[in-house]
């Protein structure tokens, strides 16, 4: 079928902390004075409560998600650093979502080219019966302290809204090359990667495999190398990407800089997380090469349509990457990403067991954020309850979904607790009135003590809640961020 | 129509254990302590109780669920023993089962327990526990001072009174406490503080510090109760009764509704105005002649003296840091020294606070008893958190005076 098939609408998202790679570096440095070398920039760093499906939520949302739920027939979420081996990731992000139970989702995991290689998927299979998809890639990344990777990976995610019309960029062709080449690997139930020389993966991989398929995707699809605009190749090592466009033809000015300087290199998100960026700074009518490595190569090849201003996301990548909070705590790092056990204290002894039918039975209001509204009085509330807020008849009244994940609310009163448990504390948590009525009282995060005012607006994010480590689960639950 | 409680019911006896860092003591030995006092104090034998209430919170981390340790403990005669459990409200919810029994005839006389054993946990603060499958998912972990704090951002906002400003009040709350807590040998903390200390103490939850928390501890207080005529026949003289008794529970008005403004109790307030109509009081500030109230935390007491009416509304500061509330002042509160010194057993604290007030009603606090007796006295036990509670009022005074 030749009908025309490409994105619609695009969003990322990056965690608000960023910890200096100075930081690292001076961290270890009395082991291995060389890595004050890689001490420059910074890499996004995950909160406590942040993993790829929480960052996939957001970067869905900012996609524009709320506008277009109801069209999305399809769901396809690529990670290597999924919570769960066997619960589907993509459908804990659907339900997050509140999309339709009657879509297709899907997990695609297993290399670095999980990213890219999910898009084309995605985007074939709407070629195919024209239904909207949602593709989103997510991670967070482990890495072993002093290793490479602890220096060049970051945490992120992206998401793309693919359809057949209202294009923002159209999808012009790909190529794909599947081969073992065997940069890195993370065997089952491996916790970090183990990784070959660099130069040998910049010459033989990069340079040559990735550089191959670049000319079979331009060739394929008659592009002009002289005629991207836009070249993607980003890779946890410099240099690659403008060596790859210079010997595929491809101006030196098209090449990306990717954005490992201020977020890292964010695995088999990262070609996404890159591609929401430019299409974020492209005008109408640009060629965009995307490539996607590990294992072989995707090459996908995109052209920018007069509407892609228009369709540029509310909540921007850009001002996620600007917007960071920089730490040079490296030892809180450690710990709020687990690298680092610490005595934690009786009171993180609670067992934190999910009751899976009370999940299964309550997943709207628990991962939707679901609330009711009563169509008689207006009045939404939260939890959904059986009488209607203020009833005195006893009857249950005429109560309709009211989700409350994308309206704003307002601190009425907060804390911050150094008493109860939190592996990041003080713990701020307070009550929330919201736009359009309706009241919680929620934890709060990514907080500054300056954001902990009487008045202060939140948005809801959707965050880890608690890891029952002794059964390997985690449970999700909305909280308040404030609006910035 | 109902009639109201006022003057139905008689205390008979009324007994209270030693609070605090009870290492050496089970629940179960707590509650005999508390129940030998009260005995002697009703001048009966066990077997005249007819029926009992045991309130205990925690009790999966002491004496276990039901109503038969506190049986078996106190050897009662085969009665029926009903354990209730409602937040931190719980005492008082024992005294209303005992109280409500009698009122009805249902028996001459009846026990109300209250116990707690928190100091079995292995480390300081209330016990962390499930709050239910659901809510598990869904609710903040938070800890008490965390919840209760966020009353002291609200009313700042709601008043204009600067964090400064009502930091220095809850501390003088706490200052004033421990200052009467000095005075009770059955106080767990008896130390006196100066308002410095408690304002550079440690911060728990802001802008609570550990003073303005008060302390965990092990107790047990309870009563007997009967109605006049029988305590008259078992010759007491001097009796105090039941003036008001009220309980109000939230339904959710405060945490999902948009009206609350999160800087006081509702209930507490529902609560005040169904006491004071079935004590026949109409001017709180005046007629109350001491008061206990559920000063968890500091921020609590300052605010449940508006919502107890003794305060106007936003002026409650004011009094506190004007000694109002003071052992010496116009209306003192905590004369005993409050849940601050007495640390919280849950279970017990709302019977422990009625015990102060029976007993500065007979004349018989010892060094802390207020020169002149009062007309009234209450007590007021909450349980839960601001956004959603178990407020109880309980109003004792003596009979035919």
């Amino acid at each position: 079928m030749n009908r025309p098939v490409g994105i619609k609408s695009f969003g990322g998202y990056v965690p608000w902390l960023r910890l200096e790679r100075s930081a690292i570096a001076e961290s270890h440095a009395w082991f291995d004075a060389s890595v004050r070398g890689k001490g420059k920039g910074q890499r996004a760093i995950s909160n406590w409560d942040e993993d790829t499906l929480t960052m996939a939520v957001e970067a869905a949302r900012n996609c524009g998600a709320a506008g277009f739920a109801g069209r999305i027939g399809r769901l396809i979420l690529a990670s290597t650093t999924p919570p769960f081996v066997d619960r589907q990731n993509a459908g804990i992000v659907k339900e997050a979502l509140n999309l339709s139970d009657s879509i297709e989702t899907m997990d695609v995991s297993g290399s670095r080219r999980a990213g890219t290689s999910a898009l084309l998927a995605a985007l074939n299979a709407t070629r195919g019966d024209g239904v909207d998809a949602l593709c989103i890639g997510a991670e967070k990344p482990r890495t072993q302290p002093l290793s490479e990777a602890e220096f060049t990976a970051g945490d992120g995610a992206a998401a793309l809204c693919v359809g057949t019309e209202s294009l923002a960029a159209e999808f012009v062709g790909s190529h794909t090359t599947s081969i073992d080449f065997v940069d890195q690997f993370r065997g089952a139930n491996r916790e970090f990667d183990y990784a070959w020389e660099s130069r040998w993966v910049r010459e033989e991989g990069y340079g040559k495999i990735a550089v191959a398929a670049v000319r079979a995707a331009l060739e394929r699809t008659g592009i002009d190398a002289k005629d991207v605009k836009h070249f993607l190749m980003d890779a946890p090592m410099a240099g690659v990407a403008a060596r790859a466009a210079k010997l595929a033809g491809v101006a030196d000015a098209a090449v990306h800089r990717g954005l490992g300087g201020e977020v890292g290199f964010a695995a088999s998100a990262a070609p996404l997380i890159q591609l929401v960026h430019a299409l974020e700074g492209a005008g109408p009518n640009e060629v965009a090469v995307l490539v996607g490595f590990g294992q072989g190569c995707d090459v996908l090849i995109f052209k920018t349509t007069p509407s892609i201003a228009a369709r540029r996301p509310t909540q921007s990548l850009r001002a996620c990457i600007h917007g960071g909070k920089t730490t040079s705590n490296y030892m809180r790092y450690l710990v709020i990403n687990d690298y680092m056990p610490i005595e934690r204290g009786m009171r993180a002894e609670m067992d934190m067991k999910t009751a899976l039918t009370t999940l299964y039975r309550d997943r709207k209001t628990i991962l939707g954020l679901v609330g009711a509204r009563d169509r008689a009085t207006g009045l939404a509330q939260y939890p959904r309850g059986g009488i209607p807020l203020g009833s005195t008849t006893g009857g249950v009244g005429d109560m309709e979904d009211y989700p409350f994940a994308d309206r704003g609310a307002k601190v009425i009163s907060f804390t911050a607790d150094r008493l109860t448990f939190s592996i990041d504390p003080p713990a701020y948590y307070g009550m929330l009135d919201f736009e359009g009525g309706g009241r919680m009282t929620l934890d709060f995060t990514d907080m500054d003590p300056a954001d902990a005012i009487v008045g202060r607006m939140m948005r809801m994010s959707f965050r880890v809640k608690s890891r029952d480590a002794a059964r390997g689960f985690t449970n999700y639950f909305w909280k308040g961020v404030p609006q910035r | 129509m109902a009639t109201g409680i006022k003057d139905k019911v008689a205390i008979l006896g009324m007994g209270c254990a030693r609070f605090g860092e009870r290492w050496d003591t089970d629940g179960e030995s707590l509650m005999v302590e508390a129940f030998r006092e009260a005995l002697a104090d009703a001048n009966i034998e066990s077997s005249a109780i007819q029926a009992a209430w045991l309130g205990v919170s925690y009790d999966s981390i002491s004496i276990g669920p039901s109503g038969v340790p506190a049986s078996v403990a106190l050897r009662l005669d085969n009665v029926p023993v009903t354990k209730v459990e409602n937040y931190c409200a719980t005492g008082s919810e024992a005294l209303r089962g005992a109280v409500y029994a009698v009122a009805s005839g249902a028996c001459d006389v009846a026990l109300a327990m209250g116990v707690e054993k928190l100091k079995d946990t292995g480390y300081g603060g209330l016990p962390v526990r499930s709050r239910g499958t659901r809510a598990d998912l869904m609710n903040v972990l938070g800890s008490a001072p965390g919840a209760f704090a966020q009353l002291a951002a609200a009313y700042s906002g709601k008043h204009g009174v600067s964090g400064v400003e009502l930091k220095r009040a809850i501390g003088h709350v706490s200052v004033k406490s421990h200052a009467n807590g000095v005075k009770n040998p059955k106080a767990h903390l008896r130390k006196a503080v100066d308002i410095e200390t408690v304002i550079h103490a440690p911060m728990i939850a802001e802008p609570l510090g550990l003073f303005d928390c008060c302390g965990v501890s092990d107790g047990a207080a309870c009563a007997i109760v009967t109605t006049p005529e029988i305590a008259r026949g078992l010759g007491k003289r001097d009796l105090v009764t039941i003036k008001a008794l009220s309980l109000a529970v939230s339904n959710g008005w405060e945490g999902q509704g948009s009206q609350w403004d999160g800087s006081y109790f509702h209930t507490t307030r529902i609560a005040a105005r169904r006491a004071y109509h079935e004590a026949g009081i109409d001017k709180p500030r005046n007629q109350l002649g001491l008061m206990e109230v559920h000063d968890c935390f500091s921020i609590t007491e300052l605010v449940t003296m508006e919502d107890l009416f003794v305060s106007d509304e936003g002026a409650g500061w004011r009094d506190v840091l004007d000694g109002f509330f003071d052992a010496d002042g116009e209306l003192p509160c905590q004369i005993d020294g409050g849940l601050k010194c007495f640390g919280h057993p849950i279970g017990a604290s709302g019977l422990r606070m009625v015990y102060e007030n029976y007993l500065q009603l007979l004349g018989r606090a010892g060094e802390r008893q207020r020169k002149t007796i009062p007309q009234y006295a209450l007590s007021h036990n909450l349980g839960g958190f601001p956004s959603q509670n178990v407020a109880a009022v309980v109003i004792v005074g003596r009979y035919g005076k």
